[in-house]
């Protein structure tokens, strides 16, 4: 798990950014390393850090913007203590994506891309993880696989992470 | 040089040539989207396949370059059925309003739909919903229309480096728009237009004005005037169907006429006054060691890109406002006492190559005369509407002078259209008064033409003048940082927000490409050659506009009418 710097002040957090932007600044080409960075830091992009990280870089927040948005692991809403990234590749989508979906939907009453209230679980579904042969899988936390999910065995999966 | 067959003929390029390029050379056209020469160069939307013996797929021609022995097909049934195939895919997701779209008969997708021969579009798939933009006083966006060719993205990032927009998200869900679906009148964008003039279709376009300005010629309370900036005479004869280049200064006058304004004036005056003003302001500067180099103020987007991009330069701007302004403040309070007309019942028309005039306009300091000193501003697209609208044949019309006093001008008002012509025009002037001599040779040729930063040293007097003109934001960037780095000599900076300056204005006819730019701009000289006057300081107009009115430049009601002050903004606020 990353250091979650989202409760910190707003000085020291902008402190902390300045760090991670100082060995890039004036270097637009650090743009993903310091936004990478900076996710690890605060948990997710909110405008304000991605102002500083543009004026630190010499970008515009639009460049900052659209390298936000294009790429799924940045996210622009907070994220939970632990990422549950449900697997839509084609083998899981025919054994079941939406089955899983639904039971994660049920249990933790949240769409994909949205965070629970307490900051346990974000949701999102993702491409093939490769991992065919379990299928329907899924990924918690960017390492652990949990595959030939049914809707009873997702619970138990789950309490696994508080 | 690179040998290739292309539709069975042989040609030979400079390595380096696209096939798209290549193929122009041996009359074969390929139908582009996103493709602007040197703008936009990003094989996006797949319009241009060609087929290369031995390669997998179809090639994108704008992005590939030739290679020696290449054999290209440009035209076999199956590069038409798959170029085909990309067109309906991108209309279906288009809404197909052309009959309500102001790019109606003037749009890239149609253009193609038409020569493509689609009938009917085969796809019903989802449709992209995103709302419109309609903050800016000066362009809407619809990205509905959006074809996503990002064009728009790389004047304004790479021409302009004011970058206001960008590509959010990806694939089906892209939007063009600023970053966290910020407004464009809440940000750094400086209203300049120029997306609306390179947007292949109705996604980016002027803020129709126009039903303003019919209503205020159908009130019989209102006494409507109008005044046309330099640049609109070398460019409405393009919005109605002229070769670019035509003049159609006469035609314009007389066609206003026909519409039924009371009053037919010029911008070109008050360019003019512009130029007592301003050269008097820099005459003083240089005496009295004020802030030097001093810039340029008439382009209303120049002006909003300093005061975000370089607020602590606000003060090396020219107080003066633009000709428009000028005019705007003159009309309801000089022209409205001389002619015994109440300031409020005067609405003044502006038809402008611009849509930053749009946003210039409604700055809440442009009421010096205790009302909105200009009512509404027209592009000359708006104009060429109004003109086909109303079934003026503008061709045929007969030529017909401008209104006295504030119609009066001379060839150095009318250059202010093009890049470099403040500049001349200044140095007309400001040369016969410091100097007291009659100038010789009055074409300053070192100020004319369109690349991107001009130099030159022009001696008056004892004093070696040092100038420097830019057009392109772009390009004004470049001089503006060597302000910064005190790396600047210069006295005097003439900065054009637009490439080519006004004459490419965003409210330009659309197309507007280099080589139209140029040919209005040798309009624009051929005009001022005809001029009677070509000083600005010889208009009689203006002379008695002191002498009855302002007594002199630079004077107390100069400052309260003429002048102004900008508000430093800066980004991402």
């Amino acid at each position: 798990m990353v250091t979650c710097a989202c409760n910190a002040s707003n000085d020291e957090l902008t402190k902390q950014l300045d760090r991670i932007i100082d060995p890039y600044r004036g270097n637009p080409g650090g743009l993903i390393q310091v936004l990478t960075k900076a996710q690890n830091l605060v948990g997710y992009l909110p405008r304000r850090v991605q102002v500083q990280i543009a004026e630190g870089l010499g970008v515009s927040l639009q460049e900052v913007y659209g390298v936000v948005t294009f790429y799924a692991f940045f996210s622009l809403i907070p994220r939970g203590r632990h990422k549950i990234s449900v697997c839509a590749g084609t083998a899981c989508y025919v054994k079941g994506t939406k089955m899983v979906t639904k039971t994660l939907k049920d249990l933790l009453d949240l769409k994909p891309g949205q965070t629970t209230p307490d900051s346990r679980f974000t949701l999102e579904i993702v491409r093939c993880i490769g991992a065919c042969g379990l299928a329907p899988a899924m990924i918690i936390d960017g390492k652990d696989v949990h595959g030939r999910l049914e809707p009873e065995l997702i619970p138990a999966v789950l309490e696994q992470y508080a | 040089m690179i040998n290739l067959t292309i539709d069975n003929q042989q040609v030979a390029v400079e390595p380096g040539t696209s096939i798209l390029e290549a193929a122009q050379k041996v009359g074969a056209r390929i139908p582009t989207l996103c493709y602007l020469k040197d703008i936009n160069v990003i094989g996006a939307c797949r319009i241009c396949l060609v087929e290369v013996q031995g390669a997998k797929t179809f090639i994108p021609s704008c992005v590939a370059p030739v290679a020696e022995g290449m054999v290209v097909r440009t035209n076999t049934p199956a590069v038409l059925k798959a170029r085909k195939l990309v067109l309906e895919l991108i209309l279906s997701d288009h809404p197909m309003e052309c009959l309500t779209c102001l790019r109606n008969q003037n749009c890239e997708l149609q253009d193609l739909a038409k020569e493509f021969g689609i009938t009917e579009v085969r796809f019903d798939g989802a449709k992209t919903e995103y709302p419109a933009d309609d903050s800016s006083p000066a362009i809407v966006r619809d990205p509905r229309k959006c074809v996503l060719c990002r064009r728009c993205i790389s004047v304004c990032t790479n021409v302009q480096t004011v970058q206001a927009l960008c590509a959010v998200n990806r694939g089906f869900d892209t939007l063009i728009s600023p970053a966290f679906n910020e407004k464009l009148a809440d940000m750094e964008c400086v209203q300049c237009g120029q997306c609306s003039l390179v947007c292949p279709t109705g996604a980016i376009v002027e803020r129709d004005d126009t039903a303003k300005v019919w209503a205020a010629l159908a009130d019989p309370k209102k006494h409507v005037v109008v005044q046309t900036a330099p640049a609109t005479r070398v460019q409405l004869g393009e919005a109605l169907g002229a070769e670019p280049g035509s003049i159609f200064t006469g035609q314009m006058v007389a066609g206003l006429r026909r519409l039924g304004f009371d009053k037919v004036f010029d911008t070109d005056f008050t360019a003019d006054l512009t130029i007592l003003e301003e050269g008097n302001e820099l005459l003083q500067r240089v005496t009295n060691g004020g802030t030097l180099p001093m810039i340029t103020s008439c382009s209303p987007g120049w002006i909003k890109f300093c005061e975000h991009f370089y607020p602590d330069l606000l003060n090396h701007l020219s107080t003066c406002k633009s000709p428009q302004q000028m005019f705007g403040s003159l009309v309801k309070t000089y022209y409205a006492e001389k002619e015994g007309i109440d300031p409020e019942d005067i609405y003044c028309v502006s038809i402008m190559p611009c849509t930053a005039k749009k946003y210039e306009c409604q700055r809440p300091e442009m009421n010096s005369s205790g009302y909105q000193d200009v009512d509404v501003v027209l592009t000359t697209r708006e104009l060429g509407r109004m003109f086909i609208q109303a079934g003026l044949d503008a061709a045929n019309l007969p030529e017909e002078e401008y209104d006295a006093p504030l119609g009066i001008s001379t060839g150095a008002g009318e250059i202010f259209g093009a890049s470099g012509g403040v500049m001349e025009a200044a140095l007309r002037t400001v040369y016969e008064v410091v100097t007291g001599e009659t100038l010789e040779n009055i074409d300053f040729e070192v100020c004319r033409g369109i690349s991107g930063v001009k130099e030159a040293t022009v001696q008056v007097g004892d004093l070696p003048v040092k100038v420097a003109i830019t057009n392109g934001l772009g390009n004004a960037r470049k001089v503006l940082d060597k302000i910064r780095a005190g790396e600047a000599d210069y006295h005097f900076i003439e900065v054009m927000c637009c490439p080519g300056g006004c004459i490419g204005g965003g409210g330009s006819p659309i197309p507007t490409d280099i080589d139209i730019r140029l040919k209005r701009i040798d309009a624009t000289y051929t005009e001022d050659e005809r001029m009677a006057l070509r000083k600005s300081h010889e208009n009689p107009a203006v002379k008695a506009l002191y002498e009855e009115f302002l007594e002199k430049p630079l004077g107390h009601k100069s400052h309260e009418l003429l002048h102004t002050k900008y508000t430093p903004r800066g980004v991402n606020k």
